[in-house]
């Protein structure tokens, strides 16, 4: 009997074949380039048009009389903190609470219907949870507030936080549900203590996505927060945003003003960036620790 | 000691029925094995004896389960309290990720919100103790449960049982993820237990079924198809299905 060696050596490739494979392998990685090319363009262009303006003023102070030198936006910065931070303070548990009901009780039509309205409330444009809340807050309050503004960004940020969180609490095994209540354990602890805290990492990173996304809304904060040149902590009074200041000094005639529009831009655009690949760190953990 | 009684026991997935009429005791200070081929309903049967098989959505089962006298079906029990009392152990190890080694050991006490850190600690050796564990995690106590072994895994899974000190053990072929050193391990923990706890395990292997236990139940589509004595079940069954299975003819 002979055996037939099989043979290590690579199969003759016909020189068309290994055209076409050059060809498509150079299309691929052209296209891939492609996509990258505006992402650089813009950080680039932002870059290098607002680094300039970055100076303590910048950081430090509120804006100076039209025309005079020197002069910042800290009134932006605090005002988005509040903003964003009344926002996360009532999105962060409403999408928590909502995530654990779909992905721990919410079974039949209920379920489907709070998960098809969160669904809803993810794609509607940002100036319509705006004039929603300018109708529901603004109008009934009698003024434009920082409070308002929260409001607006939790329309928009709760069903990221619900959807987000929802799907790595369903990455949690089952194994661990069952081993807890195994223990004895009544479900809503198991739920406290053995699910929310596995998934935490996880529910960390929707939590960032979603402060991302309200960070950089300027549409509904001009609706509700309306902006202010000087320094507001009152939640109840007209407050400013980066993006909102952004948005007014780049309509401006003053050439001073576009300057540290740009400015703003580069912050929250590294801000944005920042959250996002603390997200993504976050969420490499979270796979490993689930799997 | 506590035996478990069951009677006319039926289970169900949706409208698929799993386990017909079934009728046995587990005799307390005993090992029974439950033995049958893939699919014959043997882990439904064990997740019935504590109320873990309708945590699974759709599924429901009816008859009666006596424990300690009273039906853990009847309309005023608590699962919550009937799941403490019968522990259990599954198939896959399954750690908290979250929490140490020692944390895990003790979580159904700490997760009731029982104790002080001394207490606790204390519970915690114990537990790692009886299950055969201390020796070899007390220098590595802090460290994340699931930087154990397998084998470790499972034992730190069966001292989380039995620190919260149940009166029956549940086993859902605890050893079919482990490899042969860790099986022979935890085979003379179940016989160390066994002075002390009513143990029901579930089993594809017939050899451990012969090793451990006292009595074997042989289950086939969801029915018991013969139930005694391990050494007769093994040597003299009654049944023929039962000595074909027993003989290594099918399954």
């Amino acid at each position: 009997m002979i055996a037939v060696e099989p043979s290590l050596q690579r199969a003759r490739v016909s020189p068309v074949r290994r055209w076409k494979n050059r060809a498509f392998t150079a299309a691929l990685w052209a296209a891939g380039f492609l996509a990258l090319l505006p992402l650089v363009f813009i950080a680039g262009y932002v870059l290098a048009k607002g680094v300039r303006a970055l100076n303590l003023d910048f950081f430090t102070k509120e804006p100076a009389a039209p025309g005079q030198p020197g002069g910042g936006i800290v009134q932006s910065f605090i005002g988005t903190g509040i903003i964003v931070g009344l926002a996360v303070l009532f999105s962060v548990p409403l999408g928590i609470m909502t995530a654990v009901y779909l992905s721990e009780y919410g079974r039949g039509r209920v379920a489907r219907s709070v998960r098809f309205v969160a669904e809803i409330l993810l794609s509607t444009p940002s100036i319509v949870a705006g004039a929603f809340i300018w109708v529901l807050v603004v109008v009934t309050l009698g003024s434009f507030s920082a409070l308002a503004g929260g409001i607006a960004l939790t329309v928009l940020m709760w069903p990221i936080i619900a959807r987000a969180a929802e799907e790595v609490l369903r990455l949690v095994p089952q194994e661990l549900r069952e081993g807890a209540l195994a223990l004895g354990v009544p479900r809503w602890r198991v739920i406290l203590r053995i699910v929310v805290p596995t998934a935490g990492a996880g529910i960390f990173t929707a939590i960032m996505l979603a402060v991302a996304r309200g960070l950089g809304e300027t549409a509904p904060i001009l609706l509700t927060a309306l902006g202010n040149d000087f320094i507001n902590v009152h939640p109840t009074q007209p407050t400013d945003a980066l993006p909102l200041r952004i948005f007014n000094y780049a309509q401006s005639p003053i050439d001073q003003w576009h300057t540290i529009a740009w400015g703003g831009a580069v912050i929250l655009l590294v801000g944005v960036l920042l959250l996002s690949i603390t997200a993504r760190v976050l969420s490499n953990r979270q796979l490993r620790r689930t799997r | 000691m506590r035996r478990i009684e069951v009677s006319g026991l039926s289970a169900w997935f949706g409208a698929n029925q799993v386990l017909h009429d079934i009728n046995m005791v587990a005799q307390p200070r005993a090992v029974t094995a439950v033995i049958g081929p893939s699919g014959c309903g043997k882990s439904t049967f064990i997740r019935c004896l504590n109320r873990m098989h309708e945590e699974v959505p759709g599924a429901r089962a009816s008859g009666k389960v006596l424990f300690d006298g009273q039906d853990i079906y009847g309309p005023d029990m608590d699962p919550v309290e009937i799941r403490r009392r019968i522990g259990m152990v599954f198939q896959k190890p399954n750690p908290f990720p979250t929490m140490s080694v020692l944390d895990n050991a003790v979580a159904g006490l700490k997760l009731m919100g029982g104790g002080n850190r001394s207490w606790l600690d204390e519970q915690g050796e114990r537990a790692l103790r009886a299950a055969g564990l201390w020796e070899e995690v007390k220098d590595r106590l802090h460290e994340p449960g699931s930087k154990l072994s397998g084998g470790q895994q499972q034992r730190l899974c069966i001292a989380r049982a039995l620190a919260v000190e149940p009166e029956v053990l549940l086993m859902a072929e605890h050893c079919s993820a482990l490899d042969a050193a860790s099986t022979l391990r935890i085979e003379e923990l179940i016989a160390e237990l066994m002075d002390n706890y009513t143990v029901v395990i579930v089993t594809h292997n017939m050899q451990q079924a012969a090793r451990v236990a006292d009595w074997t139940m042989f289950m086939l589509s969801g029915e018991v198809v013969e139930y005694g004595p391990t050494q007769k079940i093994f040597t003299r069954p009654d049944n023929k299905r039962t000595e074909d299975y027993v003989t290594g003819r099918f399954g």
